[in-house]
């Protein structure tokens, strides 16, 4: 064994183990060195230099693209660095716009945090800025460019990490800036929505696009029923806002908060997510059957969607044509309500609250306006629920606890674990492995540990009775490209294959809290697991108010009903 | 761009075997070609190489030798190199964008008529302050002469044009 190699940080004495880069080392000695271009996830740019330490024999250094090294003796609070990194912020805020009280990410900033942080108090620099157009062109993200600090942070996690490439840099020096190309807007270019650039984004020149207005407006509007559904994801993260500790599970409360919102009603998209596994799961068994469109992959994901309509047209009949939980549960909701409460569609609003930027685009894609009126008329994002309840004053942490609504607040743990990178696939294993086995496993007998992991792409092959089934499960677009282009040159073959654009699946979303600690997605996705622990049920196929679904209405799934509430078709797009 | 077929383009892909790394000269052809970068053909470029339009548009609005608007039919060249500079070419620049309303930004003007450019050095110290339009040396200028000429210019194209109708 090699002896350990160690180096030294303000005279603290640092084991150096596979860390990549000297910044690691520190923030190992608990030291927090500020940064805005470093993420982890994405390749080391160096551009920021707010993470520059001071290495005695070699000078100053911006830490996160120096390898750590035997014996290396760092400071990092020195007189000069102290200087250096105040002029940094104040240059950057010179030049960006500071309107902190009314920006979306006032208190979630790094900029704003960073200049607290580190005392910077006046700015001597002259505003040499130059006022850009606000692009509000997509449905679901907003870009503030005077309001960049040119970080690149969104620039590599669309191009490197959703393989997509909206965005980048153009022009050359104080006219550089983060632009969609030709100058055009974000709505004309190839952006799949999945707001993981504005999850990166350290100010707010990158947020989700808000449409908490158009939602108080219905809930006041005393001739409207409105209600709201959950997606999974929320239940672990939302917490996160209220300054409790990452992943805890608040469904309770949320319900709570929603019903004294004015919410007339508060369902659970995992009842959806129930009904698109049974729909799902037929179909896969059906193409199985007949050798049709192989692989199958998934499509509750729109950016996923919208990536392979851009992208790969030629396996859009391998999509599956379900319906993603969301818009099955407004189609339902509408139709269902419309009949037994007796009310006009259009008086029924519903609203869903989700971890995620592109459902809001995915709401409203015109086929899922049957008769023009929306099946899911507005989208919250987590971050803006929090904002609501913000704004009504309500003590989150503190409300009493309520349930959801029946019927289509009741759910089975595999509707839950949706919103895990990976839970798509369980869930429908958990119904197709009782098929092809011909009988009920126990209701204690439902986990696939095997298709659970952190990696984000995830080979599994499964025997079940006399057949294989091999899987893969993948989230990141720049991922799932990896795989296709394999899946075109011959190399694997895969029966069923899981895409989620955000990487770790829903738990993940652009529009979840931010944060910028590393660990807070592996806690909600423990925490959704563990979540459904304490349900009864397991198997989306033992939800009673799902089976009634089908005794009264679809009959059967994949039944000309189904196909026309719950299925939906694709087409190639090209953008730009 | 009517009717642009992109044989001219492929030919100049294909001498660069479709690789992304050579995206830089690949461009510097496509300026020879078009004697700008025109988008459609960015566009073009991008998805033939399979790398997304913005990092093409990256590299072409970066390098000050790639442009991005067509240029006019008479191309304007004022020297500021250092004895133009000297003799105040500033002056002369900030005449002619004034008369022909262009800015630091906007090189060209609408009608296609007129591209403005400064340059380093054109060899004509003796002749300072000087300009080139389309090949012709006119030294010895000032601001009211500079723009006299291009007046000269704009009178004879209107003739010309009005020929026409
Ligand atoms: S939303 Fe996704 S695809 Fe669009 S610019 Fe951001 S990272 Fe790129
Ligand atoms: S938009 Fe945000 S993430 Fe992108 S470069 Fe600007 S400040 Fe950085
Ligand atoms: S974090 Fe090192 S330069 Fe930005």
């Amino acid at each position: 064994m090699s002896k350990d190699r160690k180096l030294t940080v303000d005279n603290i004495k640092v084991l150096i183990e596979d860390e990549r880069n000297l910044l690691e080392v520190i923030r190992k000695a608990n030291i927090e060195l500020p940064t805005f271009c470093y993420h982890s996830e994405m390749s080391i740019y160096g551009a920021c230099r707010l993470c520059l330490v001071e290495i005695e024999g070699r000078g100053l250094q911006p830490a996160c693209s120096i390898k750590p090294e035997e014996g290396m003796v760092v400071n990092t609070n020195t007189k000069e660095l102290r200087k250096i990194r105040k002029m940094i912020l104040e240059l950057i805020l010179a030049s960006h716009e500071s309107a902190c009280p009314t920006c979306v990410k006032g208190g979630d900033c790094q900029l704003q945090k960073l200049a607290r942080r580190m005392g910077v108090t006046h700015i001597r620099f002259s505003k040499g800025l130059e006022r850009v157009k606000i692009d509000e062109s997509s449905p679901s993200l907003v870009r503030e460019p005077n309001k960049c600090i040119l970080c690149g942070d969104c620039v590599r996690m669309c191009n490197e990490i959703q393989g997509v490439g909206a965005i980048d840099f153009a022009y050359r020096g104080s006219n550089a800036k983060v632009t969609p190309y030709f100058g055009k807007e974000l709505a004309e270019v190839e952006c799949v929505n999945c707001g993981q650039c504005a999850r990166v984004c350290p100010t707010g020149a990158l947020y989700p696009k808000p449409n908490i207005d158009e939602v108080w407006d219905a809930i006041h509007d005393p001739g409207k029923m409105v209600v709201a559904q959950i997606a999974p994801a929320v239940r672990v993260s939302l917490g996160e806002s209220f300054h409790m500790e990452a992943g805890t599970l608040t469904t309770e409360q949320i319900v709570s908060a929603l019903r004294t919102m004015g919410f007339d009603a508060v369902y659970d998209t995992s009842f959806a997510a129930d009904l698109t596994v049974i729909e799902e799961a037929e179909e896969f068994l059906g193409r199985v059957e007949k050798g049709e469109n192989i692989p199958l992959f998934t499509s509750c994901c729109p950016a996923w969607v919208s990536f392979a309509e851009q992208y790969y047209p030629e396996f859009l009949p391998h999509l599956s044509s379900c319906k993603s939980p969301q818009q099955m549960m407004g189609s339902v909701i509408k139709n269902r309500l419309a009949a037994s409460k007796k009310l006009k569609k259009e008086d029924i609003v519903v609203v869903s609250i989700m971890p995620c930027t592109a459902k809001k685009s995915e709401a409203l894609r015109p086929e899922f306006s049957p008769d023009s009126v929306r099946d899911v008329d507005y989208v919250l994002t987590t971050q803006e629920l929090a904002l609501m309840i913000k704004e009504m004053g309500l003590n989150f942490s503190q409300l009493p606890k309520d349930s959801f609504d029946l019927p289509f607040g009741f759910k089975t743990g595999g509707g839950v674990i949706f919103g895990n990178s990976g839970g798509v696939t369980e869930a429908v294993l958990r119904y197709v492995s009782e098929k092809i086995e011909g009988q009920k496993n126990g209701n204690n007998n439902y986990v696939f540990e095997c298709v659970r992991g952190k990696d984000e792409v995830r080979e599994v092959r499964l025997e079940l009775k006399d057949k294989t089934i091999t899987l893969a499960i993948v989230s990141g677009l720049g991922n799932a490209k990896k795989l296709i282009e394999k899946i075109k040159s011959g190399e694997v073959h895969y029966d069923l294959i899981e895409v989620m654009a955000c990487p770790g699946g829903c738990i993940n979303g652009g529009g979840q809290p931010v944060t910028k600690d590393v660990c807070v997605k592996a806690k909600r996705t423990i925490s959704l697991y563990d979540s459904e622990k304490t349900l009864q049920l397991h198997k989306p196929q033992d939800n009673p108010y799902v089976t009634e679904l089908y005794n009264t209405l679809f009959k059967h799934p994949g039944s000309e009903i189904a196909h026309e509430l719950l299925h939906t078709s694709y087409q190639a797009r090209k953008n730009g | 761009m009517e009717n642009t077929t992109y044989e001219k383009v492929n030919a100049i892909l294909s001498e660069n075997n479709y690789n992304p790394h050579g995206l830089i000269p690949i461009l510097q052809a496509v300026q020879e070609e078009y004697r700008y970068l025109p988008e459609n053909v960015m566009a073009y470029v991008a998805s033939s190489l399979g790398i997304p339009a913005s990092k093409v548009f990256g590299v072409a609005s970066f390098y000050s030798h790639f442009t991005l608007q067509p240029k006019g039919k008479y191309i304007i060249k004022i020297c500021d190199g250092t004895a133009c500079h000297v003799k105040k070419s500033t002056e002369i620049i900030n005449a002619l964008e004034k008369h022909l309303g262009l800015t630091a930004g906007r090189r060209t003007t609408e009608d296609l008529l007129f591209t403005i450019e400064t340059v380093a050095c054109l060899g004509t110290c003796g002749l300072a302050p000087a300009i080139v339009i389309n090949d012709e040396v006119h030294g010895l200028l000032t601001p009211e002469k500079a723009v006299e000429l291009v007046k000269q210019i704009q009178a004879k194209e209107a003739n010309s044009s009005g020929d026409k109708e």
